[in-house]
């Protein structure tokens, strides 16, 4: 966990080291310059000290050379430096496919982590070591942020939408959580273990405990206990469309327009169907806005993510079928 | 006002000239530029509730354009040819402010103000409407078909907060021409001060120009989609 | 330059008239940058009282002072007070309201009523902040995101939001009456490029405030709006995007901060020409930067929402502008740092803070490139790095400059001088205790401690008390000037009209000027800063 060191956090994930890189790139630049021009004022000031009350200085315009110079070399600096920070920042942003997906909600003020398999943990998050695990996270309630600084990444959590971020831990540890958007109260007591484990503690850990379900077997629960599959049939008689391999797919809407079918697309389904309608269908899905919690619409897109048409392959899960990440990340 | 020029002589020039101005002409220049200033922030006060309506109303189209279909487009249309009377009124009266014409620049600022009060009694109309129809969000909103009803109570918030803002700066713009028609009566506006009827009828244009935007995106916008059906 | 039988000219603008009625209803912009000044003194020590507080709960991880909500209204209240009611207008309503008309050879501003108007209007603003304050407080952030503030918080957020709200017209109006000053109130022969740095500073200032402010009086609008009768323009549950607040607030609020530094280096460009007796090197790179900054200052808000969800390609072109947008600022310091090179250098208190600004202002700036690169704002951004970061700037910018322009203008004011002792050693006292308070803050950032935290791991308490400890001290070094500056204008030695030898024609008037700045409207056939003083005989 703490590292030992009280000014410098531990690297604990594999984009740690490249953010540290950067950052230790960056203090070097600046006291470079901090020094460059602390110390030309200072020596100016003592060598051209005032000597007699009315002394005044030299009649000196400006020049243009070394205008064009300190514009054009801070310029070139600047850019090298935008270019590599935007390399880490697209390699951050975008989460790896064979990344394992776990859930988050956020709420005041607590973290509430839902493994696929079921595994429900509050203000703690299991992860093996070596293995892209990507979250995909949204608030209750106001804006949080979920923030690990030993794997240098956080996102802000906003309720009405999913968003993600991705990390590969490579130490076992335990490591912090915190939450770093201010949401009331308790926004500093938001907080939390993030627990790497080497791959067979991880494994059992998932299996042991009170095991709740899976999400999707949940899910596959709710869609009934809802009549979902009143209209959304697995044949073609029903009035909403089947959701068989609808998951990833990219769908004909009413509008013309075409989109792509991921979480966001399926939660927006349930709350507001006649946003997007699909082509060739009416607009008469009822909205479950207030009828379903955040937990419960994970359990519903993890069924449907579920669905495969006969010859998909299984989306991947936890069960170690996935070699641990032991290639060096691309990215 | 007059009072300063009661009460003090002021050697030959302007009574209305401030004492840090060297002449009228760099007075009046200077209101006037204060006032484009002023007209700019004005733009970009306004724009922000634009730029709200523009993203939502990419979002949810369908739901924006249902809304639209519930305001009265025939009061939209009569207020839009009263406020554009009413800057052409308001033109005429600074014409005839700048040719010293005093009784016709009273009875074009009158009619000016009229035209204003007929705009805002109809907006009063259109939102007693609103209210009877519960399509105040805030007061037991309610849309159908419901399965819109969240973006709609969206689209009447917006268009509650542009109209209701856009309706203060008329009643300001009333009350700065209420100011205007006292001048021209007691005869401080003369046709070599005709500057403060200049300068109040580019806030009069400024205030109707927003309304040139506001009709077509509340009231138009989406009016001829036909209605989501099959 | 003074010799000891310097006299107080008989009438300036300080007595007359010495009613109540003739400083409340003045129109003179001398006066009303008096008012300011009172005013916004107030309320900074507001601000730092809680600042204060902040740091006395900080030096202990545990939250043992207060509890957590009251925690969350002192930083809250903190901000808000510090950056609508201090930082925005210190120096362009205080030194620029002073300044400008006279550095022109104008007799006021254009719109003297409006700006008395405006003072009242940042009292009126300032009235319902307060009254929030007192009342229920205010939890939210001074960034008053929704939905947090549009609807779980319990606070008096609708009468803050009005505060500012009213705030802002009085920022508005200035501004508006500053660009009209410049545009047609030059006395014959100040062309734009003989005009001082600090005019152009005023003037880039002043298009921001016309340009942004409105934004953010419509975005409160909005706020108050969706609290008060539940519209749902934030609002997620019925399809808001509480985003959209934070688009809106920073469309503002990032050129707020170049309103707040901008100034301060138009304060910074007179100073270091005073000290140097000197032209500032590059006067037109310096006018042009000042208008760069405040153009691109517009379209960089998104740095501040990088891990709010925004595509990559948007925060792509935000990162970009953001390095853009320091260029200007980084070739403002070398041009002032040539500036010193063969001039005649004084180690006097304006001078001091000038120097410091230098240095702290390029630790905070070049701090913010660490804020524009994508990859490292994500760990960086929400923690005390950020707070490390805009304090440098803020306070090791922008109040370092005011703190010089009040010692280096106040013989102009009040006609008398204070100690240069005590000036000097203020200066260092500022300069140490602030970088012993804000230097710890970076590395708290980068190890993780997010901001806004009433509580903190244990393991963090060293740099916390050194923070709390540095505040102390700093807290000493700006109250110090209250007491002897207050001193100095009624018993310190009367100073004449150029006490600091310098070129510019505030100096070429009496100390303190005459309520309309000259006996007779000058006539400018030198640039700025053309030392030797082309005036001869004007020079007390």
């Amino acid at each position: 966990m703490w590292s030992g060191n009280p000014l410098f956090p531990e690297a604990a994930s594999t984009v740690a080291s490249r953010v540290d890189a950067l950052y230790i790139f960056l203090v070097a630049l600046t006291l470079f310059f901090v020094a460059l021009i602390a110390g030309l004022v200072i020596f100016f000031g003592i060598k051209y000290r005032r000597r007699q009350p009315d002394e005044i200085g030299a009649r000196i315009h400006g020049g243009l050379i070394l205008e064009i110079a300190w514009s054009v070399i801070p310029l070139i600096i600047s850019l090298g430096i935008f270019a590599w920070s935007a390399d880490l920042f697209f390699a951050m942003s975008r989460p790896p496919d064979e990344a394992m997906n776990i859930y988050v909600v956020g709420k005041q003020w607590m973290w509430k982590v839902q493994h696929i398999d079921g595994q429900r943990e509050i203000n703690q998050l299991h992860i093996p070591v070596g293995r892209k695990v990507k979250l995909t996270m949204t608030s209750e309630d106001v804006i949080h942020d979920f923030f690990i600084p030993e794997f240098r990444v956080k996102a802000d959590v906003i309720p009405g939408r999913y968003t993600t971020i991705w990390f590969e831990a490579t130490k076992p540890g335990t490591y912090r959580l915190f939450c770093a958007e201010y949401c009331g109260n308790k926004h500093s007591g938001m907080i939390g273990e993030v627990i790497v484990q080497e791959p067979n503690d991880f494994q059992a850990w998932m299996h042991g405990g009170l095991s709740q379900g899976s999400l999707a077997a949940a899910g596959e629960q709710l869609f009934s206990d809802l009549a979902c599959n009143t209209c959304h049939r697995s044949d073609t008689q029903g009035r909403g469309p089947a959701l068989t391999g609808v998951y990833g797919s990219t769908v004909a809407l009413m509008s013309g327009v075409n989109a792509t079918a991921d979480e966001a697309y399926i939660r927006e389904s349930i709350l507001t169907p006649a946003a997007k309608v699909v082509n060739g269908f009416q607009p008469i899905m009822p909205t479950f806005q207030g009828l379903v919690t955040e937990e419960q619409l994970l359990q519903l897109i993890e069924y449907v993510k579920s669905l495969k048409a006969p010859g998909q392959t299984a989306a991947a899960s936890h069960e170690g079928a996935a070699a641990p990440g032991a290639a060096a990340p691309a990215h | 006002m007059l009072p300063e020029a009661v009460a003090h002589n002021h050697g030959g020039h302007h009574p209305m000239l401030a004492h840090h101005f060297d002449s009228l002409e760099e007075q009046n220049v200077a209101s006037t530029l204060g006032m484009w200033v002023f007209l700019v922030t004005e733009v970009l006060f306004f724009g922000g509730l634009f730029m709200a309506y523009t993203l939502y109303r990419m979002w949810y189209p369908d739901a924006f354009a249902l809304s639209s279909n519930e305001l009265d487009i025939r009061w939209g249309a009569f207020n839009t040819a009263v406020l554009i009377g009413s800057s052409l009124t308001m033109a005429l009266a600074v014409h005839a402010a700048q040719t010293g014409e005093r009784s016709k620049l009273v009875t074009f600022l009158i009619l000016t103000m009229v035209l204003g009060t007929v705009f805002l009694g109809v907006k009063g109309i259109e939102y007693a409407d609103k209210f009877e129809h519960h399509h105040v969000p805030g007061l037991n909103f309610h849309f159908e078909p419901v399965s819109e009803m969240a973006h709609a109570q969206i689209f009447f918030s917006l268009y509650f907060v542009m109209t209701g803002l856009h309706a203060i700066h008329m009643i300001v713009g009333l009350g700065i021409m209420t100011w205007m028609l006292v001048w021209s009566m007691n005869g401080t506006i003369t046709k070599e001060y005709a500057s403060p009827i200049e300068i109040s009828g580019l806030y009069w244009h400024f205030v109707d120009i927003v309304w040139i935007f506001l009709f077509p995106l509340l009231y138009l916008l989406g009016r001829t989609l036909p209605a989501v059906t099959h | 330059m003074s010799s000891n039988t310097v006299l107080m000219p008989e009438r300036h603008y300080l007595n007359d008239g010495h009613s109540l009625k003739s400083w409340l209803l003045t129109k003179d912009h001398k006066r009303i940058a008096l008012l300011y000044l009172f005013a916004v003194t107030f309320f900074f020590l507001i601000g730092g009282a809680f600042a204060a507080m902040i740091r006395l709960e900080l030096a202990t991880p545990a939250g043992d002072l207060v509890s957590d909500e009251t925690y969350n209204k002192m930083f809250t209240m903190h901000g808000v007070m510090m950056v609508f009611f201090f930082l925005i207008p210190v120096v362009p309503a205080i030194l620029g309201n002073f300044l400008l008309p006279i550095m022109i050879g104008a007799k006021d501003l254009a719109f003297p009523k409006l700006n008395l108007a405006s003072w009242y209007i940042y009292m009126l603003g300032s009235f319902f902040t307060l009254y929030a304050i007192v009342t229920s407080g205010l939890d939210t952030g001074w960034t008053f995101y929704t939905p947090f503030s549009s609807t779980a918080s319990t606070t008096a957020v609708i009468p803050a939001g009005i505060g500012v709200f009213i705030n802002g017209f009085s920022s508005i109006l200035t501004g508006l009456n500053f660009i009209v000053t410049v545009h047609r109130m030059r006395a014959p022969g100040m062309t734009w490029f003989r005009m001082p740095l600090f005019v152009w500073a005023h003037y880039a200032t002043a298009i921001v405030m016309v340009l942004g402010t409105p934004v953010i009086a419509i975005t409160l609008v909005m706020l108050v709006a969706e609290r008060a009768f539940h519209f749902g323009i934030f609002d997620p549950a019925v399809g808001g995007d509480p985003v959209l607040f934070q688009h809106l607030f920073w469309f503002y609020s990032h050129p707020a901060v170049y309103i707040m530094i901008l100034p301060a280096m138009g304060v910074i460009s007179e100073l270091i020409a005073a000290g140097c007796r000197k032209q500032v090197f590059g006067y037109s790179f310096v006018a042009f930067s000042s208008l760069a900054i405040a153009v691109i200052g517009f379209l960089v808000w998104g740095h501040h929402m990088f891990v709010a969800g925004m595509s990559v390609y948007a925060a792509l072109v935000f990162s970009f502008l953001s390095f853009i947008v320091a260029i200007p600022s980084a070739v403002k310091v070398f041009n002032w740092t040539a500036t010193m090179y063969k001039g005649s250098v004084s180690w006097d208190t304006p001078m001091l803070y000038a120097i410091g600004f230098i240095g702290l202002f390029s630790i905070g700036g070049l701090t913010g490139l660490f804020l524009a690169s994508m990859g490292l704002d994500i760990h960086l951004t929400d923690t005390y790095f950020i707070v490390a970061h805009f304090h440098y700037v803020m306070v090791g910018g922008t109040i370092l400059a005011y703190l010089g322009g009040i010692h280096y203008w106040f013989p102009k004011m009040t006609g008398r001088m204070y100690s240069e002792f005590l000036g000097r050693l203020s200066a260092g006292i500022v300069f140490i205790g602030f970088n012993l308070t804000f230097f710890p803050q970076f590395i708290l950032g980068y190890l993780g401690m997010p901001r806004r935290y009433h509580t903190y791991p244990a393991d963090m308490q060293m740099l916390n008390v050194l923070s709390s400890a540095g505040a102390s001290i700093l807290a000493v070094g700006f109250t110090l000037p209250l007491f002897y500056l207050a001193y100095a204008w009624k018993y310190g030695p009367v100073a004449g009209s150029n006490p600091w030898g310098a070129v510019g024609l505030e100096w070429n008037t009496t100390s303190p000027p005459p309520t309309t700045n000259f006996e007779e409207t000058p006539v400018v056939t030198w640039d700025a800063y053309e030392y030797p003083t082309p005036v001869e005989g004007h020079v007390a």
